[in-house]
């Protein structure tokens, strides 16, 4: 165990003066692991960062709500059952919960009605195309996760007086409002005036997937007011318990068909979904991204293995009648592999760190340049790199340092 | 030189080999480089194995230096039996118990003379101190004290071969296998080399010499002549009409 120890010092030491002695070799081998690091790692901050978006957009749905529409939230064959269904109309929510208010057992808190359609709005000189205006009530804020960095979200009494007063979110907000407080200033959608209340924390937009950041929100009675006519509705429901998901499901599909006054025998005319219903259609696109990412690129660092391996042959050639001395002195088998097997996991190392201290510097640069591309640098990321590059030194370095280590000594002693 | 002439008493068998062969296969053909040799040598003998080039002279030292196996016979190392060992027991003998020197010095060429000999510690599992302190002390007994931080590059030849002697007599080896050890000096540095293995004889070290070369052969207490695989001739001292010089 001991002289393991001493021969594995001994190993680090031939590394490192091997490297320090064959510099240009030894850059031009490291160059080919340096790329291939920095290309894996960039795609690993790509992955992450997909993951991260995916998960942040999935947020703003909610894993403890339960969505009532028209459409499923999956891909169908069957549209021409769905076009025909009723549409979804705000006023259901009301009557579940004055139903869901009548149960005590009840999964289910509350049920927010939401209308919504895509609206000019202005402030001074300043317009935003295409918000995605929402019409709500003020117990919204139970569904959603959604936080003020300034002002409010509007109150119970607002909600009920339909008034003309909107939350914003944070994009719209920059837009409109470059070097202003938007707090108190009236903005114009669709020619009608609004008060703006609160500000939306920014929440980062991903892939054009939806996000609070770009839009705005008012009282229901306010946006039936005005924008009725082409608007879409849904309803919202809070699960109390999320881990009883499948039976607040249930419950909700039960008093859905009170609502509609579905016979027994007719099949349901709404959907109702979850979160997990969209991420189920998402992961696979998000999981083969990473996996056709990782693949390409991992065939660049292939490459660099190559060249480690092939460096770690001449080095055995060249060195053969060391190996033979070595081995004369009393040098084993195991001694020999794993000198050349420590040269090559050495040099795809110092590879692997130089590739990730610049990933990483490219990393801070793309997102000091674009910050909604979405990458996303962890400690699992550098550990990950770190192994792999091990990895690939001890794998490329296999083949060569296992022929040395059988070499014959008498031939190795006369090899010139 | 008066000391050439005093032979110190032989100690216990180090070496024993009985009818050993040796045969290499090239392509088709079968080379038999040795072909039944017995031999035995003591401990503190100063022995020179001659012979011409394809004489078996090579091959009879790759045996004894334990580097390489008989095709058949026996060999017996400190009464241990070296013929039926893997390679890794070869490596452990070759290590503790054979000094190897050779022609060309083989040192590492960018560890210095310290890190060179202590080479054989580390192989050996010596602790660090332990190894720094053995490898110095061997060295400075060589006459190189003043040179332990020097890389090869920055000695003469001489010290070089030091150096390596330095080396293999790190581990307190049972023999000392030296190649044309003078192979690549000048005759006045050889001269030096062979005094410093006559000076480890008369301090109880077993040395062999592979040579062709009468004038280094000279400095044994007993001379082996091997020719086609087998000896030719195993007396003790040097008798200048027997030994002729050969492949010259």
């Amino acid at each position: 165990m001991k002289r393991l120890l001493y021969e594995l010092s001994e190993s680090w030491k031939i590394a490192a003066a091997q490297m320090r002695s064959n510099l240009t070799r030894s850059t031009l081998t490291a160059l080919g692991v340096i790329i291939g690091i920095i290309a894996v790692t960039l795609m690993g901050t790509a992955v992450n960062g997909i993951s991260i978006g995916f998960d942040k957009s999935m947020a703003v749905l909610g894993d403890d709500v339960l969505y009532v529409t028209q459409w499923p939230w999956k891909p169908v064959d069957d549209w021409w059952n769905y076009r025909d269904r009723k549409k979804i109309k705000t006023e259901y929510a009301e009557t579940l919960n004055r139903m869901i208010a009548a149960i005590p057992s009840s999964n289910l808190v509350v049920a927010v009605p939401t209308s919504n359609l895509m609206r000019s709005i202005k402030y001074g000189g300043n317009q935003v195309n295409n918000v995605f205006v929402l019409g709500t009530t003020s117990d919204f804020i139970i569904t959603s996760t959604i936080d003020c960095t300034a002002g409010r979200f509007f109150n119970d009494l607002e909600s009920r007086g339909g008034a003309n007063v909107v939350v914003i979110g944070y994009d719209v907000a920059d837009a409109l409002f470059p070097s202003e407080n938007p707090i108190d200033k009236s903005v114009l959608i669709n020619g009608q005036l609004f008060k703006v209340i609160g500000v939306n924390t920014r929440q980062g937009t991903f892939l054009g997937l939806f996000s609070w950041d770009s839009m705005v929100a008012m009282p229901l009675g306010a946006f039936n007011k005005y924008f009725s006519a082409k608007s879409e509705s849904d309803v919202r429901v809070k699960v109390k318990d999320k881990t009883r998901l499948a039976d607040a499901k249930d419950e909700l599909t039960g008093l859905m068909r009170r609502v509609r006054g579905l016979p027994p025998e007719k099949k349901d005319d709404f959907s109702i979904n979850e979160q997990q219903a969209f991420k189920s259609t998402l992961d696979p696109v998000k999981n083969s991204i990473a996996i056709a990412g990782l693949f390409i690129t991992g065939l660049s660092l292939f490459v660099g293995a190559i060249g480690i391996m092939n460096i770690t042959f001449v080095s055995v050639k060249e060195r053969t009648k060391e190996i033979g001395t070595r081995k004369a002195l009393g040098a084993r088998r195991r001694t020999i592999l794993l000198q050349f097997l420590i040269e090559s996991t050495a040099l795809c190392l110092l590879g692997g760190f130089i590739g990730l201290v610049l990933a990483f510097l490219m990393c801070f640069l793309i997102s000091k340049a674009a910050p909604s591309f979405p990458i996303h640098f962890s400690v699992g990321l550098v550990m990950a790199s770190v192994i792999v590059s091990a990895m690939t030194g001890l794998v490329s370095g296999f083949a060569p340092a296992w022929s040395a280590s059988r070499l014959d000594p008498v031939a190795a002693l006369r090899y010139e | 030189m008066e000391t050439r002439n005093s032979i110190r008493p032989p100690g216990p068998v180090v070496i024993d080999i009985e009818n050993i062969t040796k045969d290499y296969v090239m392509g088709e053909e079968v080379v038999r480089a040795l072909r039944g040799v017995s031999l035995q040598i003591r401990r503190n003998e100063y022995l020179a194995i001659m012979g011409p080039s394809g004489s078996g002279k090579s091959t009879l030292m790759n045996m004894l230096g334990c580097l390489d196996t008989p095709t058949s016979g026996r060999y017996e190392f400190n009464g241990k039996n070296v013929a039926e060992m893997d390679d890794d027991e070869l490596a452990a003998v070759r290590n503790r118990e054979i000094g190897f020197v050779f022609q060309t010095f083989n040192l590492l060429p960018r560890s210095t003379s310290l890190r060179n000999v202590e080479l054989p510690l580390i192989y050996a599992g010596i602790n660090p101190d332990r190894r720094e302190e053995r490898a110095a002390q061997v060295l400075a007994d060589v006459g190189l004290g003043d040179r332990i931080h020097h890389k090869p590059n920055e000695l003469s030849g001489g010290q070089r071969q030091r150096v390596a002697i330095a080396r293999a007599l790190v581990n307190g080896p049972s023999i000392v296998l030296a190649d044309e050890p003078t192979g690549n000096l000048d005759s006045k540095t050889g001269e030096e080399i062979m005094e410093l293995f006559e000076n480890l004889y008369q301090h109880g070290n077993t040395i062999i010499l592979v040579t062709h070369e009468r004038d280094i052969a000279a400095h044994a207490r007993r001379t082996v002549h091997l020719r086609d695989g087998l000896i030719e001739m195993d007396h003790v001292g040097f008798i200048p009409e027997l030994d002729l010089p050969v492949a010259r």
